[in-house]
């Protein structure tokens, strides 16, 4: 029954490029990218416990990066991508020793601060930036030789690259590591008896949770060939947090759930409905209140119940 | 007395400006069984909390085999060989049996015997059968025997079990002192925090008794069973 259900998701997904048009290609294409920021996310929320509302800082960072490497100074994606990673890893490394001061609210106030450092930074330094304008003329990089401008070439990368990210994401989540840190989520001063540094736990997490930030926000920058501070506003890291608590925190299928969600609500019913963002609101409010611990783990218990009549 | 396992000289403690333990000391000989009593709010869980670093003393030392440990952080005091048992068992709920024992495990150089996962399941059966299942859907007493469990795959020098019978049945309660009578046949020195008087005085070689956190009686078991008096106005027992 398991078996048969994800091979029919491979054989939807493989599939799907060749039976729809271009948009719809587009759409699970941003829901790819979407789902490794979320799932990147949810390593924070989810599984370390720690409420964070400036992860677009590492999307949209990592983005920035690349997109500056490339164009002002003209190195090849090659070598833009791991320096614009690195770059991007260490600041998250800066940023998980400032914010990690603190847990709960005063983690999620300080993630949120340095993450608008980085947004009004954007904004203001036209120079460099070109602020609100953005920075286009970008290009996206060939795969293997062949060129990811192809919507469907570009599909498969994503799909690729998110089918990687959750696997090593789902790795350290099932390793001992993994076992360590929902023991600091759970009960932080057990963890420190038992001769576990918590904090450093909690700093490897954040880094590692800015690295696939990071990742998403290469995709994402090569999906649209165009930078704006808004990728690194408050709505980016809040979009994120609502996928994770929408699909489900501190699981591995909950953010890509959540992800498609808004994404789906965002490209696609907007066309449709002019005020989609409201009906973002009562989705939101509806999962929240008939399944408080997000659709995956709800529907899990759905199916659980059904199964048992 | 052997050589001494852990020493607690002349130890304040606050929390905030209560001042909660006063000029504690006593001495945990090599291989021996410490009981530590006392009533409600005598301070016995702030005197675990002292030692293993969660609220570090304003003056006094703690000794771990002569080395000092005072004011390290609660993980260096660990891994220096302090295993802690605490109150309420707090084993990690989401975590499966085995999970929350691999966590746990610390080597050290120079145990005769290290405590592993095979060995620990000896001790106690019952987790060997529950090893997948998640901690939090153990019975109370099964969280007893793997926070107990938990510890001792740090291969402590030193084990500190803070009330292990509490709200626990009494046939578990006693299989709970059958398992720290091997741990101390074995030669572990344990420090016993015990509102469980029988059991306490039954696997202790010495007491220790605080009152409003000062101590007020240092001195063997057998004193302690003669003394009415002691356990009257120490305890409120008779």
């Amino acid at each position: 029954m398991r078996k048969l259900a994800w091979l029919l998701l491979i054989v939807a997904l493989l599939a799907w490029p060749f039976a729809v048009g271009e948009f719809y290609v587009n759409l699970v294409s941003q829901i790819f990218i979407a789902a490794i920021f979320a799932a990147s996310l949810n390593l924070l929320v989810g599984y370390a416990g720690l409420p964070s509302l400036g992860h677009a800082s590492f999307l949209g960072m990592a983005a920035y990066f690349s997109a500056l490497l490339t164009l002002r100074l003209g190195f090849d994606h090659t070598l833009a991508a791991p320096l614009a990673l690195a770059g991007t890893v260490v600041m998250a490394a800066l940023f998980g020793l400032i914010a990690l001061r603190a847990t709960g609210l005063g983690f999620l106030m300080l993630t949120l601060a340095l993450s608008q450092v980085l947004w009004g930074t954007a904004y203001r330094w036209v120079a460099l930036t070109e602020g609100d304008n953005g920075l286009r003329g970008l290009t996206r990089p060939h795969f293997l030789g062949i060129n990811l401008d192809d919507s469907t070439a570009f599909y498969f990368f994503a799909l690729l690259v998110m089918a990687f990210s959750l696997w090593m994401i789902a790795r350290l989540v099932a390793s001992p590591f993994g076992a360590a840190l929902a023991g600091t989520r759970e009960q932080a001063r057990r963890m420190s008896a038992l001769g576990h540094n918590v904090w450093l736990i909690r700093w490897i997490t954040f880094i590692y949770a800015g690295f696939w930030g990071g990742v998403s926000g290469l995709l994402f920058v090569y999906y649209h060939k165009y930078i704006h501070p808004a990728s690194l506003s408050l709505t980016s890291s809040a979009e994120a947090m609502l996928s994770v608590i929408a699909g489900g925190s501190g699981t591995l299928a909950g953010p890509v759930v959540g992800a498609a969600i808004i994404v789906l609500l965002k490209n696609y019913v907007s066309a449709y409905v002019e005020r989609w963002n409201m009906l973002l609101g009562f989705v939101f409010v509806a999962i929240v209140v008939f399944m408080p611990d997000g659709l995956v783990p709800g529907i899990k218990r759905l199916w659980a119940r059904w199964g048992q009549r | 007395m052997a050589t001494a396992a852990l020493t607690v000289s002349g130890v304040n403690a606050l929390y905030g400006d209560s001042h909660v333990l006063h000029d504690v000391s006593f001495t945990l000989g090599s291989g021996r069984v410490l009981a530590l009593l006392g009533r409600n709010g005598a301070g016995k869980t702030t005197c675990m909390s002292a030692i293993v670093g969660f609220l570090p003393p304003r003056d006094g030392e703690v000794k771990l085999f002569g080395e000092p440990i005072t004011r390290l952080s609660p993980e260096a005091i660990s891994r220096r060989g302090i295993g802690f048992v605490p109150q309420g068992r707090r084993v990690f709920a989401s975590l499966t049996v085995r999970e929350n024992l691999d966590v746990a495990r610390q080597s050290r150089a120079g145990t005769a015997v290290p405590w592993t996962l095979k060995r620990v399941c000896e001790l106690f059966p019952r987790l060997q059968e529950r090893l997948h299942q998640h901690a939090g859907s153990l019975s109370g007493g099964e969280q007893q025997m793997l926070a107990i469990a938990r510890a001792l795959m740090g291969n402590p020098r030193v084990l500190l079990m803070d009330e292990p019978s509490e709200g626990l049945a009494p046939l578990i309660v006693a299989e709970v002192g059958r398992t720290i009578a091997r741990l101390k046949a074995a030669g572990q020195s344990i420090v016993l925090v015990e509102q469980n008087l029988k059991l306490a005085l039954d696997l202790a070689d010495d007491v220790v008794m605080l009152n409003t956190g000062r101590v007020v009686f240092a001195g063997g078991v057998a004193e302690v069973r003669d003394s009415e008096a002691l356990l009257t106005q120490h305890l409120g027992v008779f």
